[in-house]
């Protein structure tokens, strides 16, 4: 019994380790697949880094839109993460963090566009936010914001 | 009040330039979301109750931002921007600014 607390820690930390892969790697399967399919039903939503229009003589209905999203990171990715920056060197499990979160990002700022009727958004800029930071027992995520000016639909002449 | 993170409004002419508005708002997490949140934080995903809680933040950011432009009497605000910091680990200043002008 005693042989066992002493293992207590390592075994919860296994635990931890092995949930946060398995529960984590499908979450983020399971978002990514939610992604893909929402990409291609908001293809029709062109997204713009230009700072104007391509045709800006027009008058045409302008709207701010934004989305944003908060995405966590799991216990196996925290883990990875911590020797990564024993090691250096590139650390995938975050990358993998960052792009969901941007993806999600433009995708609700895509489907706000629409809403608005509006077939593109130009100059669109992206804002990244660690939630948690560098202290070692808060929560830690990542926010992206994405927004831009949607316009709509420009008349050709 | 037309918001528009453009330097010019397609076909529309500023008339009036009325300067610099801003809006800021600090909020800070409260404990039974982190507590979700920390379970979240095993397991991955989304936080929904964060990302709530920071577009909250960014919205009423916006509303002061654009109550000040009322107050110049302009009715838009161009070249929107927007800016976050921590200011400690559990709280988060949420920040827009702009410049507003009297469109025709």
């Amino acid at each position: 019994m005693a042989a066992l607390l002493d293992f207590l820690d390592v075994i919860l930390f296994a635990a931890l380790f092995l949930l946060g892969l398995f529960a984590g790697r499908w979450n983020e399967r399971r978002h990514y697949a939610s992604i893909r399919r929402r990409e291609k039903e908001l293809a029709g939503v062109l997204v713009f880094s230009n700072r104007f229009p391509p045709q800006v003589t027009v008058r045409v209905p302008t709207h701010l839109v934004s989305g944003s999203a908060v995405i966590s990171d799991d216990y196996f990715k925290n883990v990875v993460a911590g020797l990564s920056s024993f090691f250096g060197g590139r650390v995938r499990t975050y990358e993998s963090l960052l792009d969901r979160a941007r993806r999600e990002s433009v995708l609700r700022m895509k489907a706000q566009a629409r809403a608005h009727g509006a077939a593109m958004i130009v100059n669109v800029k992206f804002q990244t936010f660690a939630i948690g930071g560098r202290s070692q027992n808060s929560v830690k995520g990542v926010e992206v914001l994405a927004y831009g000016t949607a316009v709509g639909a420009v008349a050709r002449a | 009040m037309l918001l528009s993170n453009l330097e010019l409004v397609p076909g529309r002419r500023v008339l009036k330039h009325l300067g610099l508005v801003q809006g800021s708002t600090v909020r800070a997490k409260h404990v039974g979301k982190d507590i979700f949140a920390g379970l979240k934080n095993i397991v991955g995903g989304e936080l929904k109750a964060y990302t709530e809680l920071l577009q909250e933040s960014r919205e009423e950011a916006t509303q002061r931002m654009v109550a000040q432009a009322k107050a110049a009497g302009a009715n838009a605000i161009l070249n929107v921007r927007y800016a976050t910091s921590s200011i400690t680990a559990g709280a988060a200043e949420i920040f827009a600014y702009g410049t507003a002008v009297v469109l025709e």
